[in-house]
């Protein structure tokens, strides 16, 4: 691979950073006939994630394909993608 | 596909061919522990259960030391009790003698204490190393290995590098006609709609779902929300958001076959291929449960990196990237993360896997026992009354 940072879906909405990212840094990620260009809006951490496209606050988070949680607030293109802005559905003993 | 192990007169197969001196309760533990380092050659497994088990808990916790003590790794086994616990030594040396595992006893009250215990046992321990050292390697076909899936300490990269890689030589195994078990049930919250899609039939589908769903209700018990917990504080430091991301990055280490089938934590399995054993994210028991349904041999992926092995069976570690191998190497055996940074596939890092697995089935050691890395515990669930 060595690319900068990995979109493992064509219907994810976030990607990972493969490296430490810098506020500024435009990346490109691909998967089959989808790429997606995005300039980061903050310093994103090596293995973490950052949107791809606009998310609207209580919309589901997408990785692997999958709903990996709803975000707690509106999530800009090129943002860092993380618990200060995505809650889980699981193991949710705080919210019955 | 052949490797070389130890055929067990019961028809079982071992890659190990250990002496075992095995406490059934806490309160002889310490005693265990004193007779293995009087014995070198032996390997001792302490715990803090044995005693004040009821109903499901005590089944569980007899089941894993049954499971445990009479795996084919053991060439032979000294259970050592106290004389007044719940599960004595003549409780689990019954169920091995029927299982056909080479099995001794001694008890600290019936001996006479501490010392005439150490004595008594020493002596024990030293015949079955005699008898055990008659036992020689043979080839064997590997559809007779059964490999323990683990994941600990995980990153972001575990779901896209390690437990990818994993998958490939579990599918690797199985196409083989060997078996792989995986487990973990709290990592598998957020993936049910992906496991049933793999089920075989109908009753495993319902299994799947009702071991899910418990973990679920018991998660919303605490009263509060798991995160911080699950995904841990390193979890999340590594970029894992919520429990649904790291567990559709951990049920990756199942590779791609049909799950054939769900068992108890600690239960042997009647079918072959992959199978999920309901059991606990706490890798260290979790290691133990995998062992007692019958794993020869651990492949454990890891993004922060981990030191833990077991008592008895070997354990392969994987890294998910290069900074934690680098920074680990005296304990990770092999590093996927080769596959971010260009040097190598999930295939070809898969394919590394399964030659080591071979390679370690047929005595090669893992860098965890090199270091004499024997973390154990069972996994007890309670309430201790």
């Amino acid at each position: 691979m060595q690319e900068k940072a990995i979109l493992i879906d064509k219907k994810d909405n976030v990607a990972t950073a493969l490296h430490r990212m810098g506020k500024g840094d435009s990346i490109l990620v691909a998967i089959e006939d989808r790429s997606v260009s995005v300039v980061l809006s903050q310093d994103v951490p090596f293995g973490h994630k950052f949107a791809l496209t606009e998310i609207q606050q209580g919309d589901a988070i997408i990785k692997y394909g999958e709903v990996i949680g709803l975000a707690t607030k509106p999530i800009r293109q090129g943002e860092h993608v993380h618990i200060h802005n995505v809650e889980s559905q699981k193991g949710r003993g705080d919210k019955r | 596909m052949k490797f070389l192990g130890y055929c067990r007169s019961n028809g079982k197969v071992g890659i190990r061919n250990h002496v075992l001196i095995f406490p059934t309760v806490v309160c002889s533990s310490e005693v265990a522990r004193m007779i293995s380092n009087k014995v070198p050659g032996t390997v001792y497994a302490i715990h803090g259960c044995g005693c004040s088990h009821v109903g499901e808990d005590k089944e569980q916790v007899i089941r894993t030391m049954v499971g445990f003590t009479g795996h084919p790794n053991v060439a032979g086994v000294l259970l050592v009790g106290l004389g007044c616990e719940l599960i004595t030594p003549e409780n689990i040396a019954e169920e091995l003698a029927r299982g056909g595992q080479r099995v001794e006893t001694v008890s600290i009250q019936e001996a006479g204490g501490t010392i005439k215990c150490v004595e008594e046992g020493k002596r024990l321990a030293g015949k079955l190393l005699a008898e055990a050292a008659d036992a020689k390697r043979e080839s064997i076909d590997v559809s007779e290995l059964t490999l323990g899936l683990e994941c600990g300490g995980s990153d972001a990269l575990s779901g896209l590098t390690a437990n990818p890689a994993l998958g490939i030589a579990s599918d690797l195994l199985i196409a083989e006609g060997g078996s792989a078990i995986f487990s973990e049930t709290t990592e598998m919250l957020g993936t049910e709609q992906v496991l049933l899609r793999r089920a075989a039939n109908a009753e495993v589908e319902r299994r799947i779902h009702e071991i899910i769903a418990a973990a679920d209700t018991k998660a919303k018990s605490m009263g509060m929300d798991i995160r911080g917990s699950q995904p841990g504080p390193g979890n999340i430091a590594g970029g894992l958001t919520t429990i649904e991301e790291k567990s559709l990055g951990c049920i990756r280490k199942g590779g791609s076959t049909t799950i054939m089938e769900v068992v108890k934590c600690a239960e042997q399995p009647a079918k072959k291929g992959l199978i999920i054993m309901d059991g606990t994210a706490l890798d260290v028991m979790s290691d133990t449960g995998l062992i007692a349904s019958g794993a020869q041999i651990i492949v454990f992926t890891t993004g922060r990196g981990t030191p833990v092995g077991t008592p008895i069976v070997p354990v392969i570690k994987v890294s998910s990237n290069s900074i934690t191998y680098n920074n680990m190497k005296d304990n990770i055996d092999i590093n996927a993360g080769v596959i971010v940074d260009g040097h190598g596939t999930i295939q070809s890092v898969g394919e590394q896997i399964c030659d080591e697995i071979i390679e370690v089935g047929s005595g090669k050691l893992t860098k965890a026992e090199v270091l004499g890395h024997r973390e154990f515990d069972i996994h007890s669930l309670g309430p201790v009354v």
